[in-house]
């Protein structure tokens, strides 16, 4: 008998999004000037392989195995980011941080992309061996544990942009394991209170504002003193916490407020990417024709600004296309994640979401400075071996998780 | 675990999908912004991005004499500019060029100053590159990054160094032009006039620059020529038609004896400017794609001051043609005739007080009438006539005949010459009580004393004299339609001026220049230099019945006039006879102590001309009076 089809609006999805991802990353190494882009595509090709094999594998796996391993997936990560931390090497737009585990010279990858897909399948089991769904404080001790300690890591090396997608992932699953939205603005306040911090009138306004929410929504004694209490703390730590950050972070942020400050150096990339954009139009230059990428004007076209690329050449007409494919992939995902035959599997597909969700949303949002400078990459699309194995892995979990729904009888409804 | 009913999951699956549609559209709604409504503008900065102005000179307008020869014209040249991101590799650039062509390192450091001061634009390696450098170049093109070779029409001046003070000479405008609005419609790297004509008239002469577009890459680094925008051609800029007789100009440059500094200048009596000469001259060529800082060197450090155009920017004493004015003076006040004798004659000399002035011929002329004093040069004379007319006269009518302005001729930098407001002057140049008002008004009645003139300016007047009495402006180019200054004298008075200027070629000082077949009017001079040997004044006209051309030459340190008076007679001849009526020029003249006879005065005032510090002395109480 023959077993049920696999997901098809998954491959075809994943599938577009990969040959568009390819072709733009062919057009990012077509330049007048040599520049590293150049025969990326081809590389990207075999990874492409790889990252299929990865996930043909991943989806003859059962989610119980899956369960099963996540702990020890889940401490080897935080040993690798460990390692990386004493040993790592630098690279693209982060030469100086401790990213890349090298061994002999080599770059075989970023350990933070490992325990991006770890910190889902563990928070997943954590999440989905409760009873309930975490209704105060304390119920969120756990879960936050095992986001933060990574999550720490990552901010250690530095990778601020790695570090969000922590925080996307742990917000996202919550969210999908039931804590109510009301709990997660709560958790969110102190991140608010942290950026209202620099102006002192706007911030006292918070905290009146927050005071009445708490008198409104009454939480928990021991969760409205914590929330309040750390409120307070980040106005508090914000200008030793600003002071500390390494100067080219404090650019970025700079920059991401103001690009046209200091055009040459930090805004340049901002700058840049935003003209390249912008010069497109509706239906852009033309495929592989973009001025402003031939002439080398666009930095870091083939990784993080890959999708400035879409946005000169293919203009408005091209980006609609590619967000279009982004968001069909996002609602084909929340569908298997919904179908899905227990919480371990549906958590994790979700937590899939909000893993590429963070990431899309942060690298689209940064090409046209609706988000500040990280360098992070954009799944399917950006050249990179490490990522796009991630990224295959998770779509083979999400393949799986649809493939076990629908052995189980779960029909359209 | 609870929560996870299909129920309550898909109420969040409803809240999450609203999530990601809200993003999404927030994403879209960016992107929308960035490229459809603001598309133009990132369009722009996209094309500044990649787009670098380059100018295109404009061909400058020809500069013809009056028969429509050529002084200057343009003619296709090339030049060689380098475009680089930054300082260092300019000058990678500029060492990989010295490989093929031979760049001094003074030029290295001129392009490297030239580059920091317009980054984004090429910076100017050759202004004028002969085929080889530039054959040479092309071939190396590929190890030559931001190598542009542009076809640019260069200067020409065919008369070289004969017309180096009439033409000027053009280069690229400097920053300090540029800040003071010297030259409206001028940018960097524009080729303007920087003197004479080229300067006068650059507004006509210049055109408008031009533009095209060459597209570079994030590194400055040359892509594409003429990509993209239209090139905007350059204007030419219009010719101009001089007054100037350019077989005269150059036949002046080839009698000049080599060595001799000072000045010719040849006025019809319409005021149109036949010649105009100042030496040492220069060659305007060398100037033509940016002199070398080691030419400039030289001709801004020659003692001899090639630079300076000593028609229009040197001062002299007036000395003894400025009898003219003085008898001119007379003549209009009615307190002689020609006939007049003075009360006193020659002997040589003249007490006045406790002092002894003396005539430069110290034997003395004995008695003379005007015309005999005019011709013989008598100092005695003159002082007598001085007296009668008496410093305020002599003062209030040299104003009045234009001796305290300028010329007006038409090009820059004219020096006025100095001449007393009034009595007053001498009171604050030297105290009220340590002047000799009798003794200053000897010296100015023999042309000595507080009284510079320009060169064109005593032409001006003699100009005046040989015309209706009417001293006109004179011009090179723009006509000023008759404007002059009249110099009051009635055409009687005016003929017995004109027949003591012809007495002195007939038989007086300049009586060696007599030939039967043309008859020149004219005054020899000595204007006294207290550093040095004496300048040599000689202004004359002829025909001397019916004047064409007035000619008025000076040569420093040549001890008299009869010196000059050869040079401009011929100068004469040439223009009014024609080239075979000129005889070849004898180069011993200067030194040829048999033709001079002395004309000398009495103990001039210490006014050096060419002294820096006694113009500034003397400027300031020029200004001083103006503010009066």
């Amino acid at each position: 008998m023959r077993g049920p089809a696999i997901d098809r609006n998954l491959v075809v999805v994943s599938l577009a999004l990969m040959l568009f991802g390819l072709a733009i990353l062919y057009s990012a190494g077509q330049t007048d000037v040599p520049t590293r882009a150049a025969g990326m595509w081809e590389r990207q090709i075999v990874w492409f392989g790889v990252g299929i094999v990865a996930c043909w594998v991943v989806y003859n796996i059962s989610l119980r195995v899956l369960e099963w391993v996540a702990p020890a997936l889940y401490a080897f990560s935080i040993l690798l980011l460990g390692v990386v931390l004493v040993v790592g090497t630098g690279a693209g737009t982060a030469e100086s941080s401790h990213s890349w585990l090298s061994i002999g010279g080599h770059q075989i990858g970023q350990p933070s992309e490992l325990a991006k897909v770890a910190t889902v399948l563990m928070l997943a089991r954590f999440l989905s061996g409760r009873k309930e769904a975490p209704r105060s404080l304390w119920d969120l001790v756990g879960p936050a544990l095992i986001v933060g300690v990574p999550f720490l890591m990552v901010l250690k090396q530095p990778d601020l942009g790695s570090a969000l997608v922590f925080v996307g992932v742990f917000f996202a699953m919550l969210f999908w394991s039931g804590v109510r939205p009301r709990m997660l603005f709560l958790m969110a306040t102190p991140g608010i209170s942290l950026f209202l911090a620099f102006n002192t009138l706007a911030w006292s306004a918070w905290i009146i504002i927050f005071v009445l929410i708490l008198i409104a929504w009454r939480p928990y004694v021991w969760d409205w003193t914590t929330f309040l209490a750390a409120n307070v703390a980040m106005g508090a730590i914000a200008m030793p916490l600003w002071t500390r950050l390494a100067p080219y972070q404090q650019n970025r942020l700079l920059t991401f407020l103001n690009p046209e400050a200091d055009p040459r150096a930090a805004g340049y990339h901002a700058i840049q990417s935003r003209v390249a954009i912008g010069s497109g139009g509706w239906f852009g230059t033309g495929y592989t024709e973009g001025p402003q990428k031939r002439l080398a004007f666009l930095p870091e076209q083939h990784t993080d600004f890959v999708f400035s690329v879409v946005g000169e050449e293919l203009g408005f007409l091209g980006v609609a296309v590619a967000l279009g494919l982004f968001l069909t992939l996002f609602l084909v995902l929340l569908r298997i994640a919904r179908r899905a035959t227990d919480p371990f599997s549906s958590l994790a597909v979700f937590g899939i979401i909000g893993l590429f969700f963070t990431h899309v949303f942060e690298n689209v949002g940064m090409t046209v400075n609706l988000m500040p400078i990280t360098g992070i990459p954009l799944p399917l699309f950006s050249y990179g071996g490490s990522f796009f194995i991630i990224c295959a892995l998770c779509l083979g979990v999400a393949l799986r998780v649809a493939y076990d729904s629908r052995s189980s009888g779960y029909l359209d409804s | 675990m609870n929560g996870f009913d299909s129920y309550r999951l898909r109420h969040r699956a409803d809240i999450a999908r609203v999530i990601l549609i809200v993003a999404f559209v927030v994403l879209g709604g960016a992107f929308f912004r960035t490229q459809v409504i603001q598309h133009s503008k990132f369009q722009l900065k996209a094309e500044t991005n990649r787009l670098r102005p380059i100018p295109l000179t404009p061909p400058r307008g020809s500069i013809l004499d009056r028969h429509g020869r050529i002084i200057a014209e343009n003619v296709p040249g090339y030049s060689v500019k380098l475009l680089a991101p930054s300082t260092d590799s300019l000058r990678a650039v500029i060492a990989m060029v010295r490989r093929f062509v031979p760049v001094d390192s003074a030029q290295v450091s001129d392009i490297v100053e030239r580059f920091q001061r317009a980054r984004y634009q090429p910076a100017l390696i050759f202004g004028d590159a002969s085929f080889e450098v530039i054959a040479k170049l092309e071939e190396h093109r590929s190890v030559l990054p931001g190598l542009v070779i542009q076809a640019e029409p260069k200067r020409l001046y065919p008369a070289g160094k004969s017309v180096g003070h009439l033409a000027g000479y053009v280069s690229e405008v400097t920053e300090a032009d540029l800040s003071a609005d010297k030259y409206p419609g001028a940018v960097l790297g524009s080729i303007v006039g920087k003197a004479g004509l080229e300067r006068e008239y650059d507004d006509t002469l210049r055109g408008n620059e031009g533009v095209h577009y060459i597209e570079v890459n994030a590194r400055g680094r040359l892509v594409r020529e003429g990509a993209a925008s239209a090139a905007l051609p350059p204007t030419p800029g219009n010719p101009i038609t001089t007054t100037i007789d350019l077989d005269l100009q150059q036949f002046i440059d080839s009698i000049w004896p080599a060595g001799v500094r000072g000045a010719m200048v040849a006025l019809t009596p319409k005021g149109e400017v036949r010649a105009l000469y100042s030496a040492p001259t220069f060659d305007p060529n060398q100037f033509v794609g940016g002199i070398t800082s080691a030419e400039w060197r030289k001709l801004n450090n020659d003692p001899a001051r090639p630079l300076l155009n000593r028609v229009i920017q040197a001062r002299y004493p007036p000395a003894s043609p400025f009898k003219l004015a003085i008898s001119a003076m007379a003549l209009k006040r009615g307190l002689v005739k020609l006939s007049t004798r003075m009360p006193e004659p020659c002997r040589g000399g003249m007490r006045l007080g406790n002092r002894v002035f003396r005539c430069w011929k110290k034997e003395g002329h004995g008695s003379l009438d005007l015309i005999g004093a005019v011709a013989a040069s008598c100092d005695v004379y003159f002082y007598q006539l001085g007296l009668q007319l008496g410093l305020d006269a002599i003062i209030q009518d040299g104003i009045f005949m234009g001796f305290r302005d300028k010329s007006g001729i038409d090009l820059e930098d004219e020096l006025s010459p100095i001449w007393p407001s009034s009595k007053a002057y001498f009171d604050r140049l030297y105290g009220p009580r340590y002047w000799s008002p009798p003794g200053t008004t000897l010296n100015f009645s023999i042309g000595q004393g507080e009284n510079t003139q320009t060169l064109i300016n005593m032409v001006k007047f003699y100009q005046g004299l040989a015309g209706p009495g009417v001293a006109l402006t004179p011009y090179i180019v723009r006509s000023s339609s008759g404007k002059g200054r009249s110099l009051g004298l009635t055409p009687k008075e005016l003929d017995a001026l004109r027949t003591s200027l012809i007495a002195v070629v007939e038989r007086g000082t300049a009586s060696a220049n007599r030939r039967a077949d043309l008859a020149v009017a004219g005054k020899t001079g000595t204007a006294q230099n207290p550093h040095g040997d004496d300048h040599g004044w000689f202004i004359g006209f002829a025909p001397a019945d019916k004047p064409e051309l007035v000619v008025g030459g000076i040569m420093e340190f040549a001890e008299h006039g009869t010196t000059v008076a050869p040079y401009v007679v011929r100068t004469l001849r040439r223009y009014i006879l024609g080239p075979d009526a000129v005889g070849p020029v004898k180069l011993g003249v200067l030194l040829d102590e048999s033709l001079t006879s002395r004309d000398t005065a009495p103990r001039p005032l210490e006014l050096d001309p060419d002294s820096a510090a006694a113009r500034a002395a003397t400027d300031s109480i020029r200004r001083a009076e103006g503010n009066q």
